[in-house]
Formats: C-alpha cells, structure tokens, sequence
C-alpha cells in the first residue's frame, strides 16, 4: 500500500476493483465501512461477480475476467476528455511535460524495438529526450505533440466508452455513473482510494492493469494523499515481508535487483541502481544505494565482505533469467532439478495446471516439505482416486516431511500490507517434534557448512564465510535476527561534520537508513526495515493506538517502512509552495525551515520548496511516470492484450494484429502453449478466488472453518444454468484443456452473462481452497484447471482468467 | 443457570412473585445488527461456537451460502443469504444474520409448561435453562421467529443466550466482540435506537427511502433489532416476519384453555374422591381375574 489501512477511513471514494476486500480482507474492509459512516464516502465495486465487497456498494458494475486496462484506459481518455484532472499536480509531480524520443512508435497493439521470435523488445525508444545539459526536455504547456501528455491523449483515444461496453460487457450507463463518481475526486478537497488484490495481479498483463489504476490516481491527483492511494491487499499476513525481504528469485533484500549475468563488473552492478538525477535539483534517492549494499554485505558476509573484494561481490549470484516457480516447474518437468524444498508452500494446490505438477515432482529424486500440516504436494505421491489419480508405484521421489510451528507458536514480525512490522509472541508451544523454520534452516546450514569446510568445492568461501554469531549457532532467536535486518554499528561512527563527535558506539543499534554507511562500518540486513529495532528496542513491539493527528496516522504503533512512514510520497500533498492541497487532511508541509505534520515526510527534511525538487525522489525523474520507460517489459503505457484464454480469439482494440492479441511480451513455454484451450471446445470463461471462511489451502484443516464452508462449489450464473439444465446445488463438471474438477453448482443472479462484441459470454467462478487434505469435505484442487503463463515482469500466473466448459453430471 | 448480577423478572410455568429488589438501572439490553454493514463473513458464528464451545457437523453445500444450512442445537446463529433483484434492476445481495430475537414478550416463554426451563432477565435476555427443559418442543409453536431447536441427544431446547454470562459480567455477546465491520452493536437499547436512526439517516441519503429498524411491536419489541435497507418488506430478508405475533395456540393454552383444562383434572379428581367415599374402590375378585387370564390365553 501507498497508504495504510487506517488511512482508508479518510476517503471520499473508495473503488475496489481487482480485488474482494470484504471477502479476502474482511477485518482490514472495517475502514471501508468507516469512511462510508463517518467521512459520507460512497464505494463503488467493478468484479466479473457481484461479491461480498459488492453486497455492502453504492454502485456495482461487472466486467469481463482480464479487460480490466479497457475500462481503466477509458477513464484516463474521459478524464482527459472532460478536464477532470488536478492540473497543478500532474504538471509539477509527474512526467506528462516530458518529451518521448523520436523512435518510439506504437503500432496496430505493437510498440518499437519488438522481436517476435524473442517475444522480447528492443526498449532503445522507449526514453525521454534530453537536452544539450544532459537533463530530460519537457514542455510545460503540455502542448508538444512528443510530450507524454499528447502521446497519452493519443493511446487512450482509442478507448471509448463503447469500446469499454463492446470488450468489458459493462453496460454503458454504468460505466458512466461510475467515471463521473471518480471524476469527482479531481479536486483536491476529494480524496480516492483504489483497493485492489490479486483481481489485477494474477493476469498476463497484472502489472500493467496496476500501473492504469496509478495513472487514474495520479491524473486525479491522489497519490500522496490521505485517503488516497494505490492500495494493494496482501493476501498472506506476511506476504508483505517476503517480498521486502527479497525472497523472489532476482531480488536482494529491500528491492534491490540481484546481479544479472551482463554485471560481472561491480562497478556496472551499481550504476545501474544508483541512478543519476534527469531533472536539475532531483535527489534521486537511490544514488545512496551504495551505502546500503554494502551495509547489507556486511551483515551477510562480515569480515569476509571487504574493500579489496568489493564487498565480496563474487559471493553473489549473476542471474541469467528469471526463476520464478513457473521456470522452475518448466525446469523440473525436463528432469534437471533433482531436489525441491517446499517451505511454507503448497505448490500442487497453489501452481498452475496441477497434472504438470504431479509429472513434475514425479521426477524429482527427492522433495523436502517444511509445513506445520500434511500438505497435498507431500501426499502428490498417493492415489486419492480422482482427487489425485496417481499410479504410486511409478514415483520414485523420496518425500521428507519436517513440521514446523505456526505463526502462534513464534515470535517474530509480520509485515502487514500498510507495511506495518508489527511484533507478536508466541501463543503456545508447537506440538510433538515440530520446529521453527529458523531452526530447521540453521540446521541446515550447520550441516552443509561442515561439508564445504572439510570437503571444499568448487566455490565454497559464500558458505563457509556467512556470518552466523547467533549465540545458540542452531537455534538463532526472531529478536536477534530482526536486530541483524534492522541494522547496527560494527565500529565507533564519526559525526560526518564533525569527526571529533561520535554518533554511534560500535554494536549500537541504528535509528534508520539515514545512518548507513559505504565503508564497511555499518550493517544492516534490510535497508527498508532500518530502525524498526532501533537504539531505544524493538519499535515493532509498540501498541500505542493514540492518534494526535485525528486522520488515523497513529506513528507510535508497531513500526511502518520506510523510516515510520506511514503514506508513502506525502510531499506530493501539498503544493508546489509546500501548502497543503486540503488542509484537512495535512500530512506533512513546508513551516518555513522544514519540512513537519503528521507524518514523517518523505522528501528531504530541509528542502525549500522553491528548489524544485520533485516529491517522487525514487525515480531519478523526481516526478511520477506515466511513461514507464523501460521498466516494463510490455510497453510504456499499459495496452489492452487478452487473456491466453480468451472468448474471442483475436482482441478488438488491435483485431489486425494477431502478435497484439495477447501479451506479445509474455514468456510462454511451448508445451504450456499446447496446453492452452479454444473458445470453440472451452467456451465459458473461469475465474478463480478465495471466500471469506478458508484461507487458502489451510483451514480445510480446521474444523470451525469447515463447518462455516464444508464442500467445493462453483458459482454459475443463473442464464447458463437454464442453458445446460443444471439444478443448484446439483453437481457439475467443468473442464479447461488441462484437466477437470467436479463440484457442486451454486447457481446465481451474482453472475450475469456478458454481451462482448455481439456475442454472449458466461462466466464461471471457481473457488480455492479444496484439496484431498484436511477434515472438509475431500474435494479436487482448482488449479487442476488454470493456465500456466505469467504476467510479463513478475511472472504471476494468469489464474483471473482462462476458459472452460461446464458439463452437468 | 442464575447469575448473581441477572435477575431473573419471569420464569415459565411459575406464579411466584419475582425479585424486585433491584432494577435494571442501567437500562435493558440491546443488539442491534445492521444488515447494510454486514459482509456475511461468518466470523460470528466461528465466535458463537468458540464461546458456547458449540461444533455443529461438517454438511455439505446446498447451492447456498448458508452453513450450516439451519439454525441447531450447535448453531445458534447463522447468515442467511438473499439474492434480490430490486425494482430498477439491480441486484442486492441481502445477508441476515438469524438466531434468538429475545423478545420483551417472549412466546417461547409463554408456551413453556416446564418450570424455569424458560426466563427472562432484567436486562431483556431470554434465556433456556436446559436442565429444567422436558422437550416437549412447546417454545418452538410459541417462537414466532422459528429459532429454538430440540436436540436430537437429549431431547432438550437450544438457542442463542444472547451470551447472558459475558453480558452478566460486563461484556458484550461473543458475535458482538468479532463483527470486523461494526455490523453487530450491543448497549443499552435506548443507546441502540439512537445508533439506528443515525444508520437510518445514512442509508436515506444513499437512496433507501425505506430504510428502518426492525423492533417489532406485535412482541412487545425485541432485545435483537435489525437495520434494514428495506423496513418496509423484512420478508426479503430470508422470510423476517413482517408482524410477529405469538401463535394464538399460546395463547388458548395460557389464556381460556389453561384454567379450564386445570377445572377440569381437579373435577375429575372431586368426582373419583365422591366415588371413593360414596360407593367406595374399585377391587378385583377372584372371579375377575379368571376372566382377564382367558381373554388373555385368547390373544396369545
């Protein structure tokens, strides 16, 4: 989130889209519930269903699975259209001025630079021009045919609102009320917030229908603002921190990307992330990059990381791809992974196209499960009939389970998705033989460290030098690890202005990444995460609710990253002057000598504003893009492809170009490009998602959660039952062309056939959470159904949209 | 079970006087539950069955919502979902929570030939005392809202306690503490009414023109009342009664029938004790006997 879920309760309007939040966030949706009690906020809800979010709307409109940048884009065009943008933010905080390179082109759903045979793009043209200083050139008045505002103009033209009702099947008055609804927060005594979830993230073009709804918030100026923002709902507790904490397969932690293969120079390492300024007096915060690095090798690699090595930068990985689960799985299905460790992982309930899965751990030799439950991908193994038709005398795989303890049977932080770190301690004792993952993985390490060192190898030195001063070596305590990623001196630290004045003690905590150094005399494990464990304790920890500001920013509970930052880019509420654009919801403002309000401020603390410096000081820019540049691996700006499983076959904003009909940037593996469906046998398209009552694949275990949702459904609307003669309540098969599930049929008004282009499209909805485990009633496992593709940056499978066929039984 | 801080102002079947010592001074009792802010998350009922330790069993899906599919001796609350297409066409998805209404003149209470199976609280609460409960399923012809379930076990009524024990020491109901939205409020029920008519004022600005709170005076008013979107037809709401009124069989029994019915087991009484002391009893003779031995060899 921007924001922070409290923040919510300060909106005028709310939109979810891409996302259920009463369903899937119910406690976190009480804010909605507040601002529409006490702040007279309406919500409107945009879902292929009409969902529990929906029940408790002022205005519902459904929209087909995946065309979600349609009904997006034409907002931006009718926004645009109708003067409904906050013009004093988008000239001054975002790039809208800024002239594009002569080269880049966008043709027929194609831009410059595409190689179809790669799938890949040439990002050459995709850049701003510079001028004869070196900075990008731009044109104030918004009126050069080359600046992003004209070439945005130009792109979203072609998404009008017939458009939206001919691709998105929401009916035209609708999208109306709605784009007039939304329109309304252009001003800037009204606040928007868009609250979305995995309803974007899990389609080939995820990133891209985030990125649209940002442009909205930005061309309405709410971004920055309280009761605005892009507001993701994480769906995991923690799944905020395994992303800050880089646990995907190209990341660092704190978002810095891994070294690829074409950085073997260090020195190339770090100019690519600590970027130089594009407009004169930008900060460009990240050209500090190089203090938390090194902070960060340190804290892995101690004495060992070192000037002459360059802070050990061969320890690293060069990364040559991606290796998301779905490369991986690719790479497992071939035979060339021998072991698979599956910590705190279902795959073969959560993984797409469920039948690859089983082929593919079939061929592992062995497969480690870290789990507090007996999961299904321990058991892919036993034949649970049609559950999981397998022949088990054909696996070899040698299958180890190791229980850990739940989340109540630890302390430690979760990261919440107002990226609140909030300390918790330990409910109970874990049963029988289980172990926290901390000591498994110790152990672990333990062993293989013992190995290399008597043994050797190839490249032993990352292992045999990894900094481990835990006082129990196989059992490191959450408080000594949260104090590593939080970050400490490793020798006395001088005043910078003053060397004789010793600001921090060697082994003292640190206050923030404000402290971290370049030289090798300061650690810290999460640069992001600095100072949550400060030199006065664990700020985690803190339950102070008390809230002097009166909008809900509460800076003394738990701890917000970055820096106790509660709403990220808060510069950008106030003006160019440093006032604030609604002074009833004052974050932060310009006194005169500093910069102060009720939050900490993301800019530099002392910066007049009359130097200009921009309020976004990540981007070297110093303002917020539109024009992605090469950031994106699709394009810089968010265009329409389909779902690979699509009902029409070809997509209406680009039907001449068949390379434009999907993602053309999207890695697609030849045999799950065989696997894909047509309309013609698979005519009803399918999304999946979650109900309030389960979480995930786990509380089929528990029996309170079972008896409130006891047995696989799927929802189909009440028009294709008639159809195909289905009876609620009565079983159904639904196949897609990898497979097929039985479930009971829960036959709904909630789900209304689609008029797209001419013709009618039903959708069906699939629920998760079943499986051949647990004390629910046994049922098959959605992802039986799904596609295996990702979207084109982060890999997240296409799991919102694919086809099927509904058969009755 | 009686609870030093409730008493108890009516108790089924029973004519003594009740105590009257103290009062409710701080007013009777109230839950109001606005059916506008429910997401039908269910997390009330997962309370309801921690805090009463309630497991009903793992069902099935039905094609509904709805789970378990009807209130139980083990659910004593549970959401019943309604899909409604509204005039302009637009759907709602109408979500009630349903359980005990506690009502000011309860019908359960009224029916209940057993006493102190049945009482009421000062405070409003209607509670079962199941020990007293001979499961002769009267509380369920008398409860106008269809909520008090026999139990296949042991034969005795169930329903919500509206958690008279969290209440007696100060707490709200266990569904009350969970409701993540604000859905479900407990207080006084003047404080109630007045948080009402705020929602009600909210809900009119959003275009329900008919919204209301349901507090229904055909049962004196009940110590659970809903804000509905539409007052006007609480059928929509999973068949919410429009004017609940106790079923006049109660009303027969408690009323003409009762006193009748208790003449006449007393006549009946009078004329075999005039039988006795006149003609005097009944005594069998040999004669008698030999007889009944026949007719019994007869049949076997």
């Amino acid at each position: 989130m921007t924001n922070h879920w409290v923040d919510i309760k300060n909106a005028d309007l709310v939109l979810i889209m891409g996302g259920n939040a009463a369903e899937a966030h119910p406690c976190g949706f009480k804010w909605v519930t507040e601002a529409k009690a006490h702040n007279k906020a309406k919500l409107i809800v945009v879902d292929p269903r009409f969902t529990r979010s929906a029940s408790v709307a002022d205005v519902y409109a459904p929209i087909r699975p995946g065309t979600d940048i349609v009904f997006l884009g034409g907002l931006i065009s009718w926004l645009i259209a109708n003067d409904k943008i906050q013009r004093e933010y988008v000239v001054n905080y975002t790039d809208l001025s800024f002239i594009v390179k002569d080269g880049f082109t966008f043709t027929d759903g194609i831009y410059s630079g595409y190689n179809a045979d790669k799938r890949t793009y040439d990002k050459s043209t995709w850049d701003y021009e510079r001028g004869d200083d070196g900075f990008v050139r731009s044109d104030p008045s918004l009126t050069d045919p080359r600046c992003v505002y004209s070439l945005l103009k130009e792109h979203y033209a072609r998404y009008t609102p017939e458009m939206v009702e001919s691709v998105c099947g929401t009916p035209k008055d609708k999208v109306m009320q709605i784009w007039d609804m939304i329109g309304s927060t252009s001003t800037p005594t009204r606040a928007m917030t868009i609250m979305y979830a995995l309803g974007w993230t899990q389609h080939s073009i995820g990133s891209q229908m985030i990125r649209t709804g940002a442009m909205v918030q930005l061309l309405l100026g709410n971004i920055g603002v309280s009761g605005g923002g892009m507001n993701a709902l994480r769906g995991h507790s923690n799944i905020q921190g395994l992303t800050d904490l880089g646990l995907l397969s190209n990341q660092l932690p704190g978002y810095i990307g891994l070294p690829l293969q074409s950085e073997q120079k260090y020195d190339d390492f770090i100019a690519a992330r600590a970027l130089k300024p594009l407009r004169p007096n930008q900060l460009s915060y990240m050209q500090n990059m190089p203090k938390f690095h090194v902070s960060f090798m340190k804290t892995w690699w101690g004495d060992a990381a070192m000037p002459a090595n360059n802070w050990a930068y061969d320890y690293l990985p060069k990364v040559d791809k991606l290796y998301d689960m779905l490369q991986v799985y690719e790479l497992m299905y071939d035979g060339k992974i021998n072991g698979y460790l599956a910590q705190g992982f279902n795959p073969l309930a959560a993984a797409p196209n469920k039948a690859k899965l089983n082929a593919a751990f079939a061929k592992l030799k062995f497969l480690v499960i870290m789990d507090p439950l007996a999961t299904e991908t321990s058991e892919f193994w036993k034949n649970y009939g049609e559950h999981n038709d397998v022949d088990s005398s054909k696996i070899q795989t040698e299958v180890f389970r190791l229980p850990t303890t739940c989340f109540a049977e630890e302390n430690g932080a979760l990261t919440n998705s107002s990226r609140w770190l909030q300390w918790h301690w330990k409910g109970a004792n874990p049963p029988g033989e289980a172990r926290s993952d901390l000591e498994i993985m110790a152990g672990l390490h333990a062993r293989m460290r013992a190995m290399y060192t008597k043994d050797g190898g190839a490249f032993p030195d990352p292992i045999v030098n990894l900094t481990w001063k835990y006082a129990q070596a196989e059992s490191p305590l959450p408080e000594e690890l949260a104090r590593e990623y939080s970050g400490s001196a490793l020798k006395d630290l001088a005043d910078p202005k003053d060397p004789s004045k010793i600001t921090r003690k060697a082994g003292e905590q640190l206050a923030g990444f404000a402290e971290l150094r370049d030289d090798g005399s300061t650690q810290s494990g999460c640069w992001i995460f600095c100072g949550a464990w400060g030199p006065t304790g664990n700020l985690m920890a803190r339950r102070d609710n008390s809230d002097p500001t009166g909008i809900g920013q509460t800076q003394n509970w738990a701890w917000s990253w970055p820096a106790n930052r509660r709403v990220l880019y808060n510069r950008a509420s106030c003006d160019p002057s440093g006032k604030p654009f609604d002074p009833k919801r004052k974050l932060v403002a310009w006194n005169g000598t500093a910069w102060t309000g009720a939050d900490v401020p993301d800019f530099k603390a002392d910066e007049n504003p009359a130097g200009g410096m921009g309020p976004f000081i990540m981007n070297p820019e110093g303002v917020a893009r539109f024009f992605a540049r090469a950031a994106m691996n699709e394009g810089p700006f968010p265009e329409h492809y389909e779902p690979f499983e699509n009902p029409l076959g070809y997509n209406p904003l680009n039907p001449k170009q068949p390379q434009a009909t999907s993602n053309p940037a999207a890695r697609v593996f030849a045999r799950d490009r065989e696997a894909f469906g047509k309309a013609a046998e698979f005519p009803h398209v399918a999304t999946t998602y979650r109900l309030t009552e389960h979480f995930h694949y786990w509380t089929k275990h528990v029996r309170l959660n079972a008896i409130i949702q006891p047995q696989q459904f799927v929802e189909i609307g009440a028009a294709l039952a008639d159809e195909l003669g289905i009876g609620n309540g009565s079983q159904v098969k639904v196949s897609s062309n990898r497979g097929f599930i039985k479930a009971v049929a829960m036959v709904t008004k909630r789900i209304r056939p689609l008029k797209i282009e001419g013709k009618t499209v039903h959708t069906v909805g699939v629920p998760i959470h079943w499986g051949f485990m647990g004390i629910a009633k046994p049922g098959f496992i959605a992802n039986t159904l799904t596609p295996s593709v990702g979207d084109a940056n982060s890999q997240t499978p296409e799991f919102k949209a694919f086809l099927v066929k509904v058969e009755k039984v | 079970m009686a609870l030093q801080s409730l008493d108890i102002v009516r108790r089924s079947a029973t004519t003594l006087p009740e105590p009257q010592a103290r009062g409710a001074h701080t007013g009777q009792v109230a839950k109001l539950i606005d059916v506008t802010k429910c997401i039908g998350c269910k997390a009330c009922q997962v309370a309801c069955m921690e805090w009463n330790d309630l497991r009903d069993e793992i069902g099935t899906c039905t094609g509904h919502y709805d789970n378990p599919a009807d209130l139980s001796e083990h659910s004593w609350t549970l959401m019943r979902f309604t899909e409604y297409e509204n005039p302009k066409g637009d759907l709602e998805w109408l979500i009630r929570k349903d359980g005990c209404m506690h009502c000011a003149d309860p019908g359960c209470l009224k029916a209940c030939p057993s006493p102190g199976a049945i009482v009421q609280y000062a405070n409003g609460i209607v509670d079962f005392h199941e020990e007293n409960c001979i499961g002769c399923g009267y509380c369920i012809t008398g409860c106008p809202f269809n909520v008090p379930r026999i139990s296949k076990q042991d034969k005795k009524a169930y329903k919500c306690t509206l958690c008279s024990d969290r209440v007696a020491v100060g707490l709200e109901p266990a569904c009350v503490k969970t409701c993540p939205t604000g859905a479900i409020v407990f207080g006084d029920k003047e404080d109630m009414k007045q948080h009402a008519a705020e929602r009600i004022e909210d809900l009119k600005s959003r275009g329900f023109d008919k919204a209301g709170l349901y507090d229904p005076a055909g049962v004196g008013g009940t110590h659970v009342m809903y804000v509905l979107h539409h007052a006007d037809q609480p059928m929509l709401y999973a068949d919410l009664p429009e004017n609940p009124k106790i079923s006049a069989m109660v009303g027969l029994w408690k009323g003409v029938s009762k006193p009748l019915a208790l003449f006449a087991i007393a006549a009946t009484a009078f004329v075999g004790f005039l039988h006795y002391i006149g003609i005097g009893p009944n005594e069998t003779d040999e004669h008698d006997e030999e007889a009944a031995r026949r007719e019994l060899e007869k049949t076997s």
